[in-house]
């Protein structure tokens, strides 16, 4: 048993990008995600394992860093909330292009514009359907608990490696805030340079002698070889849609209903799917884990299985209930209910919700 | 007495010069005239001479020099419109033993890039930022840079840079020998034989700066022409550029081992 220590969700991630051997966070402070930084530089990873923090001046310079950083074929990671990832999409566009791996997380608030500091789940959009210009997916996936915070940093990378992707950890004011018991994972060494070199020959870190330097650019100026690009990019997430989908099945077996639910609304919904059941209301839970690649498969198999309807709970206006339908083609109802703005819903408004929008609809 | 043939003259005891290997074959996509060329193979002749070709990691931006990475034989990253200083600070940081560059245009570096740059040269990043400034954006045809002279005509000052309407040239080189993160700041050009020598000179201390792990950024600007873009003739432009451009952009060393120059 990993070492148990009683952690906010800021702080776990901060202490798993130690653990998982990463060399290089650069970042900017935004509420509620400050802690993340803070955490870094008290723990001075520089003595632990060598990391780097570097506070940069901007979201912007944040996320160009983790281009350079992360195209030499180094482990690097930021984060931020809302606004601050808005800013980061140009960057997270370049990243995809040129294939570089990385690890972004956004500890989601309220929204539009500056909004407010409270959770919200609001950045779905912006986080599946490429909030920079382009066609190009991030690897994303959303913690639900303080121990996910830490378990999902190493996953990230790893997946950012293996595909040469940017991974983004989407949580929210919530998560990121809340305190709970977390089983730190045991620390992973970070790689010499030697191992960098050897194991990432597509890196720029100086030309190997003897052979062919390298260029990192998200640019072609030939259309043709820009679509040839293109689609090996597309190939590509075609890939990661097989190996690496991940979702959660929680009271599915004999449900009549089903709430499709990630993050904090996960959380929410579990006490709902109970307080359902109290009431005889056969409800089951789909919690999303990858936002994207998004979960299609046991939305399908409810539908074909005859499921009686939806229910998409998030902290938004309803954003992920698009793909949900786009999965479920109208062959059973699909509804949504969420408070946004930085509100949160009660387990009770949810289970309300349902029985009107499903039941008595 | 028998002909002199060419073949009696390709010896290696005549070779005078020879272009530095860290030149790519490919063809150069700037226009004929352009210092942009001269520049590239000075920073690759002096990271040839100092033995540096794997060790380096230079970062390319947006603009006319988008494609440097082209050129330039050596590990290269195409950075974001602006964002070269950031892109570069982060190489360094991971790989402090590795000789890092960034080279930017006027466009680049002091419009959208102005934030990256104060801040990368304000925390003293050990690294060599080469700022090619030709007071106009070449690229996208020739439109107003923030280095554009007063009462100079591009495509979007097409009556001349109204200094109460658009505001001033932006002198980024003395601003940034200003900020205790600079180490050597200085400002060339490369458009004479002797201005050439001089700019190798200042392209060599900048690279030796951080091979010796001299606390700072070593800025060197090149003032340079843009024939296209000044509608000008390639030596019309060179003399525009001695005439007008120089009187402001004054060449020479601004900060030397950390230490303003009295100019």
């Amino acid at each position: 048993m990993g070492e148990l220590r009683l952690m906010k969700g800021n702080e776990a991630l901060a202490e798993a990008a130690i653990r998982a051997g990463v060399d290089g966070y650069f970042g900017y402070p935004i509420t509620p995600q400050s802690e993340v930084i803070e955490y870094l530089m008290s723990e001075k990873p520089h003595e632990r394992t060598g990391m780097v923090v570097l506070q940069a001046e901007s979201e912007v310079a944040s996320i160009n860093m983790l281009y350079g950083g992360g195209g030499t074929g180094k482990k690097v990671m930021t984060s931020s909330s809302s606004p601050g990832i808005s800013l980061m999409q140009e960057g997270l566009s370049y990243l995809a292009g040129a294939e570089i791996p990385c690890v972004v997380a956004n500890v989601v608030r309220g929204g539009p514009g500056l909004g407010d500091i409270q959770p919200a789940q609001s950045d779905y959009f912006q986080s599946v359907k490429g909030g920079g210009h382009g066609d190009y997916r991030l690897f994303v996936i959303a913690p639900a608990s303080v121990q996910e915070m830490s378990d999902f940093v190493p996953l990230a990378f790893d997946v950012a490696f293996k595909y040469r992707i940017p991974s983004l950890i989407v949580s929210d004011g919530l998560i990121g805030q809340m305190m709970e018991k977390v089983e730190l994972f045991d620390p992973i060494p970070r790689l010499t340079d030697e191992e960098v070199i050897a194991r990432y020959p597509w890196a720029t870190n100086g030309k190997p002698k003897g052979k062919e330097r390298r260029i990192l650019t998200s640019l072609d100026l030939d259309p043709h070889k820009m679509e040839r690009h293109n689609w090996a990019l597309q190939e590509k997430y075609k890939l990661i849609e097989e190996n690496e989908t991940r979702f959660e099945l929680i009271g599915c077996d004999d449900a009549d209903y089903i709430i499709v639910a990630y993050g904090s609304s996960s959380r929410i919904a579990q006490k709902s799917i109970q307080l359902a059941r109290e009431k005889g209301i056969k409800v089951g839970l789909l919690r999303l884990i990858t936002l994207w690649p998004f979960p299609k498969k046991p939305i399908e198999e409810f539908v074909n299985k005859g499921i009686k309807g939806f229910l998409t709970v998030e902290m938004s206006a309803g954003q992920m209930i698009e793909d949900v339908k786009l999965v479920v083609e109208s062959r059973a109802k699909v509804e949504h209910f969420g408070r946004y703005g930085g509100v949160i819903h009660s387990p009770e408004e949810v289970l309300e919700a349902l029985e009107q929008k499903l039941i008595g609809g | 007495m028998a002909e002199i043939t060419l073949q009696d003259i390709i010896k290696p005891e005549n070779l005078v010069y020879q272009k530095t290997k860290l030149m790519t074959d490919k063809t150069l996509s700037y226009c004929p005239g352009c210092g942009h060329g001269t520049a590239h193979r000075l920073i690759m002749e002096v990271i040839e001479e100092l033995g540096k070709e794997n060790d380096t990691i230079g970062v390319a931006p947006v603009g006319c020099s988008v494609l440097a990475y082209e050129f330039m034989n050596v590990d290269m990253q195409e950075a974001a419109h602006g964002r070269a200083p950031a892109v570069a600070t982060a190489i360094k940081r991971l790989w402090p033993g590795k000789v890092v560059f960034s080279y930017q245009g006027d466009g680049d570096l002091a419009a959208i890039g102005t934030a990256e740059t104060i801040h990368a040269c304000n925390r003293g990043e050990r690294i060599v930022m080469v700022f090619i400034n030709n007071g106009i954006y070449g690229m996208t045809g020739g439109q107003m840079a923030p280095t554009t002279l007063p009462n100079m005509k591009t495509a979007t000052s097409p009556y001349g840079r109204d200094i109460d309407m658009m505001g001033n040239p932006l002198k980024m080189t003395e601003l940034v020998s200003y900020l205790p993160g600079t180490y050597f700041v200085t400002r060339q050009a490369v458009h004479t034989p002797a201005a050439v020598r001089k700019a190798k000179r200042a392209l060599r201390m900048a690279f030796q700066n951080q091979i010796d792990g001299k606390p700072g950024v070593s800025f060197v600007e090149i003032v340079s022409n843009c024939n296209s873009g000044w509608k000008m003739e390639p030596v019309q432009a060179n003399t525009w550029m001695e005439e007008n451009m120089f009187p402001f952009y004054q060449l020479g060393d601004i900060k030397v081992d950390g230490k303003l120059i009295d100019r």
